[in-house]
C-alpha cells in the first residue's frame, strides 16, 4: 500500500487519479464521497482500498469515505462536512456533475468552510461516456475557482493546494481532469501526509439558508470571493510562461500543454508557452502580458473554445493587436481528444511548416472489435429471454452500464439512451405517445441512482410499460463498486442492504417479478406476464455479475463447470452463435465449438440449443 | 533517451498489467515514464491500447509513426495500430487470432493470419511468436503478456537490464513461477528465432537493425 506508506520525497508511479487521492491525503482530507464513473473511479477506489487496508491492520482510518447513491447526494454529504469545517473531496465523471449541478449552483452562494475539492473527470472522445461535454463551463457557470493539471505530479499538487485555495476563498473548487490526465501513470514525488481534523462542529448562520433575501445578499459575496480568487490566480505557480524564445506563442491548459511541448519538439521549432493551470478565474494580467509580447498566439485546448474566447476578450479590452488562432480560425476542431500530431499539424499550418507524419494504413479490411458482454454475463440471458417473448414493434429504452452493450448484434436490444435513469423516464413517455409495447432496462446501481423517481411517475400516472432492473449486485462497468443494494460499504464496513424489489413494491408497483435470468423459461414467463399486465410492471433479473461470481468461486476453491458441443447432436443451426452470441461460442467454418478457457459454466447456452447438443464437459 | 512502446490487444489479455510493469521498471531504473491507459468500456473484450513512453517525453500519447516498439497480444490488433509505426518499428506479436463475434454479423471476415503477418513484416520489423503456446507451456495461457515482455527483453531496446524487468514482474504479479517461466520462454524464443541471422549494432547507435541483447 505504497500510496499511503510512501515517505516524503519518494517517487511513485501513479495514475493521475491516484495522484489526486494522494494530494488530498497530503491536504489532510476528512471526507471523501463519490459516485463511480469512468474516468474518475480510481480516485475514490484508492480511498476505499486504503480504508479496507487500514481496517484489516486494525488501524484507524483517518477519513470518512462512501460510495454515495448518486453525485448530487455525494456532493451534499461532503458539503455538510465542509460546513462543519472539515476538508472534503467529491469525485465524479463529467456527466455526474450534471446530476450534482443543482446542489453546486447554490453551494457557491452559501460557500464552504472547510476546503472542498470537486473533481470532474471529463472524457473527450467519449472513451466511456455518452457525450464529451466540456465541464470547464461549470466553473464559469457556478462561479467557482478551477484548477486543471497537465500531468500526474501536478494533479497531486493541485489536489493539495486546491484544498488551501478553496478554504481560503470559501468556495468549493473544481479540479477538472480529462481521461488522459486521470488515466496516465506518471512519476510523482510525494510530500508529507496531512493531519485530518476528524470531527467538526456546525455553527449556525442564518446566511446559509438561501431564501430569496439571503440569496440576493450572497450573490455579491460570491462575486467578491471570485475577485479574491483572481488575485490568487495571478500569482499562482500553476500559471507560468515557459520561454523558448520566439515571437510565436502557444496558450494551453491540461493535457494540451503536454501535447504542445511534444509538438514543438517534433517540429523542432521555438515557441513560448503560456501554461495555465489555474483556469478560473484566469490570471488576466499574465495573459495580457503574454498577448502583448507575441504577434501570433495559438490556443491549444480540447473541446470548446473557452480559453480562446476569453483571451480574445482580454486582448480586445487591452487594445492589443495580437493575432489569436485556434478553433475560430479552424486550426483546431471542437471534437474529440487531441494528440501531438493534431497540435503539430495546427502549428505547421499556421507557420507554413512542412509536417508529414506517417500515413501507414492497413491494406486489409479489419473486422471491428467493439466491447461485448462477458461470457456468462447474466444480462445476455435476460436479453435473450426478452427477445423470445417480446412482440415485434416493442421499444427498448436502455441505460448506462455494461448492459448498454446489448445494443450490438446479435441481441440489438437498445433503442434510446440519454443518461442515468432515462430508461424509465422515456418508458413513461413512450407509453403515452405510442401504442407500442415498452420493455426498458437499467442496472441495480442505476435504479438507486436515478431510476426511482421515474418508477414513481409510472405508478402515479399508470404508464403501461415493463421496466427491467438487471440486478447483478454491483456497479460493474466502473470496476465493481458497491451500491445501496449490497451489505458492504466502501470502507469494508457492514451496511444495510436496500432490496431493489422491496423498494419497487414500496413505490406502489403491483406487478413485480423477481427471476434468475439464467433460468430462461422462468424469465420468459415473467416477461410474458408483465407484458400482459395493464400498467407499470417491474421485472427484477437477479444474478451476480459473472466476474464477481467467478472470483468468489475461485476463492472458495469451487470447480467451474465447462460446457462443450456434442458434435453428434449439433445440427449447425448456429442459434447459439447468431442469436445468443456468447463470445465463448464460435463457428470455425465447420463446427460450432466452445472455447473452454472462456466458458464460465453458466449453462444458459445449453437451454438455448434446440437440439440439446450443449452438454457439461465431464 | 526516448522510447515509445505501444501495447495493444484484446481486453482481458493483461495489456494494462504489462504496461504498468514496464512503467514500474522504468521508474526503478531512474527514468521518467508515462503510461497512458483506457479503462471502462474498452475492457469488455474490446480493443485495449496502452502507450508507454520512457525518457525525454511530454505527451502521454505516441504520435503517428512514433512507436519504437509495438507489442500486440493478437495479430490483427497489431495491424490496426500500424499508423503508429515506421519502417524501423519493432513489432512483437502473438500469432493466435481472437475472432471478434462481429464477423458473424458483418461483411468483413477475419483475414488470414499469414497475410496479416506478411503486411506487418513489409511495413516494419516483425517478430511474430506463438505467445499463447509458450504461456501454456509455462503453466497458464493468461501469462502470454509476460511471454511478450520476455520476448521484448531479448532485443536491445529497453534502457535497462532484463533482470530488472523480471524482478518487477516477480514483485508485481502472483504466480511467480509461472510468470518467470513465461518470461524466460519468450526471451529464449526470440534468441532461437534470430539465431544465425546477421545481427549488428548500427554505427550511428540508432536501431537500424533488430539487435539482440
Amino acid at each position: 500500500m505504497e500510496i499511503i506508506e510512501a515517505k516524503p520525497g519518494d517517487k511513485l508511479l501513479l495514475l493521475g487519479n491516484e495522484a489526486i487521492a494522494r494530494g488530498a491525503l497530503e491536504a489532510g482530507v476528512d471526507f471523501v464521497t463519490t459516485y463511480p464513473g469512468t474516468p474518475s473511479s480510481e480516485i475514490a477506489d484508492t480511498f476505499s482500498a486504503i480504508a479496507k487496508y487500514l481496517r484489516k491492520k486494525g488501524k484507524e482510518v483517518p477519513f470518512y469515505f462512501e460510495y454515495s447513491v448518486n453525485e448530487k447526494v455525494a456532493l451534499e454529504i461532503a458539503a455538510a462536512a465542509s460546513f462543519c469545517k472539515l476538508r472534503a473531496l467529491t469525485c465524479m465523471k463529467h456527466v455526474g456533475l450534471n446530476v450534482a449541478s443543482d446542489a453546486l449552483m447554490t453551494y457557491a452562494y452559501v460557500g464552504c468552510k472547510g476546503g472542498h475539492i470537486i473533481v470532474s473527470a471529463d472524457d473527450p472522445y467519449c472513451h466511456s461516456s455518452q457525450n464529451e461535454q466540456d465541464n470547464r463551463y461549470y466553473a464559469i457557470f457556478a462561479n467557482i475557482p478551477m484548477l486543471e493539471p497537465s500531468n500526474a505530479q501536478e494533479a497531486k499538487e493541485m489536489a493539495k493546494e486546491g484544498m488551501e485555495i478553496s478554504e481560503e476563498i470559501g468556495l468549493p473548487l473544481l479540479l477538472r481532469t480529462t481521461t488522459r490526465i486521470s488515466h496516465t501513470r506518471g512519476v510523482v514525488e510525494v510530500g508529507e501526509l496531512g493531519k485530518p481534523r476528524r470531527k467538526g462542529h456546525f455553527e449556525k448562520d442564518p446566511m446559509m439558508v438561501t431564501v430569496p433575501i439571503t440569496a440576493r445578499a450572497r450573490h455579491p459575496v460570491l462575486i467578491e470571493k471570485m475577485e479574491r480568487a483572481e488575485k490568487l490566480s495571478e500569482k499562482s505557480r500553476f500559471n507560468e510562461i515557459i520561454e523558448n524564445g520566439g515571437g510565436f506563442g502557444i496558450v494551453a491548459s491540461g493535457v494540451s500543454v503536454a501535447h504542445s511541448l511534444e509538438a514543438i519538439n517534433m517540429l523542432g521549432i521555438e515557441a513560448d508557452i503560456l501554461k495555465i493551470g489555474f483556469t478560473n478565474p484566469l490570471p488576466k494580467k499574465l495573459c495580457e502580458k503574454f498577448l502583448e509580447e507575441h504577434d501570433k498566439v495559438l490556443v491549444v485546448e480540447e473541446l470548446e473554445p473557452l480559453l480562446e474566447h476569453r483571451l480574445k476578450q482580454i486582448a480586445f479590452d487591452a487594445g492589443l493587436k495580437v493575432e489569436i488562432y485556434g478553433k475560430d480560425s479552424k486550426h483546431f476542431t471542437r471534437l474529440y481528444e487531441y494528440t501531438p500530431d493534431k497540435v503539430a499539424d495546427a502549428i505547421s499550418k499556421l507557420l507554413n511548416l512542412d509536417f508529414s507524419p506517417s500515413e501507414n494504413k492497413p491494406s486489409i479490411d479489419l473486422p471491428q472489435r467493439p466491447p461485448v458482454m462477458c461470457p456468462g454475463c447474466p444480462h445476455r440471458a435476460s436479453y435473450y429471454a426478452v427477445k423470445q417473448v417480446a412482440p415485434k414493434d416493442v421499444i427498448y429504452p436502455t441505460d448506462i452500464g455494461c448492459y448498454t452493450l446489448g445494443k450490438y448484434p446479435p441481441l440489438e436490444i437498445a433503442d434510446v439512451l440519454l443518461c442515468m435513469g432515462s430508461n424509465a423516464g422515456t418508458s413513461c413517455g413512450f407509453s403515452k405517445a405510442t401504442d407500442q409495447k415498452i420493455i426498458s432496462f437499467m442496472g441495480d446501481s442505476t435504479f438507486f441512482h436515478a431510476g426511482i423517481p421515474a418508477v414513481i411517475d409510472a405508478v402515479h400516472h399508470n404508464h403501461d410499460c415493463v421496466i427491467t432492473i438487471l440486478d447483478n449486485r454491483t456497479t460493474a462497468m466502473t470496476g465493481h463498486q458497491p451500491h445501496p443494494g449490497v451489505a458492504e460499504g466502501g470502507m469494508g464496513e457492514e451496511v444495510k442492504a436496500v432490496s431493489v424489489e422491496e423498494v419497487v413494491k414500496g413505490l406502489g408497483v403491483k406487478d413485480v417479478h423477481v427471476v434468475d435470468p439464467r433460468d430462461l423459461e422462468k424469465t420468459k414467463e415473467a416477461f410474458r406476464k408483465a407484458l400482459n399486465y395493464k400498467g407499470p410492471s417491474v421485472v427484477v433479473c437477479k444474478a451476480p455479475c459473472v466476474l464477481l461470481d467467478l472470483r468468489e468461486k475461485r476463492r472458495k476453491g469451487e470447480k467451474i463447470k465447462k460446457y462443450q458441443v456434442n458434435q453428434n447432436k449439433c445440427k449447425k443451426c448456429k442459434v447459439c452463435v447468431l442469436k445468443f452470441g456468447c463470445p465463448a461460442i464460435f463457428f470455425d467454418g465447420e463446427k460450432v465449438m466452445i472455447n473452454e478457457e472462456m466458458c464460465t459454466g453458466c449453462g444458459v447456452c445449453a437451454q438455448v440449443c434446440p437440439f440439446n447438443a450443449i452438454e457439461v464437459k465431464e | 533517451m526516448r522510447l515509445s512502446i505501444l501495447l495493444t490487444g484484446v481486453g482481458g489479455h493483461g495489456i494494462l498489467t504489462a504496461a504498468s510493469i514496464l512503467g514500474k521498471a522504468s521508474l526503478k531504473a531512474g527514468y521518467n515514464v508515462l503510461v497512458s491507459e483506457v479503462h471502462g468500456m474498452a475492457q469488455r473484450g474490446g480493443i485495449v491500447n496502452c502507450n508507454v513512453r520512457i525518457g525525454d517525453v511530454y505527451s502521454p500519447l505516441i504520435p503517428k509513426g512514433g512507436a519504437d516498439v509495438i507489442i500486440s497480444t493478437e495479430p490483427i490488433e497489431a495491424l490496426r495500430q500500424i499508423d503508429k509505426a515506421n519502417e524501423k518499428t519493432l513489432i512483437i506479436t502473438d500469432v493466435n487470432p481472437v475472432i471478434p463475434p462481429t464477423i458473424y454479423f458483418s461483411e468483413v471476415s477475419y483475414p488470414e493470419v499469414e497475410k496479416v503477418l506478411e503486411e506487418l513484416g513489409r511495413t516494419c520489423k516483425l517478430c511474430a511468436i506463438n505467445a499463447g503456446e509458450l504461456a501454456k507451456k509455462a503453466g497458464n495461457v493468461l501469462a502470454k503478456n509476460v511471454v511478450l515482455l520476455g520476448a521484448l527483453s531479448a532485443f536491445d531496446v529497453l534502457p535497462f537490464d532484463s533482470k530488472l524487468l523480471l524482478e518487477t514482474i516477480a514483485e508485481s504479479l502472483p504466480y511467480k513461477d509461472v510468470n518467470t517461466r513465461a518470461f524466460k520462454l519468450g526471451e529464449e524464443e526470440v534468441r532461437k528465432k534470430y539465431k544465425g541471422i546477421n545481427m549488428r549494432r548500427s554505427q550511428t547507435g540508432k536501431r537500424d537493425e533488430i539487435v539482440l541483447r
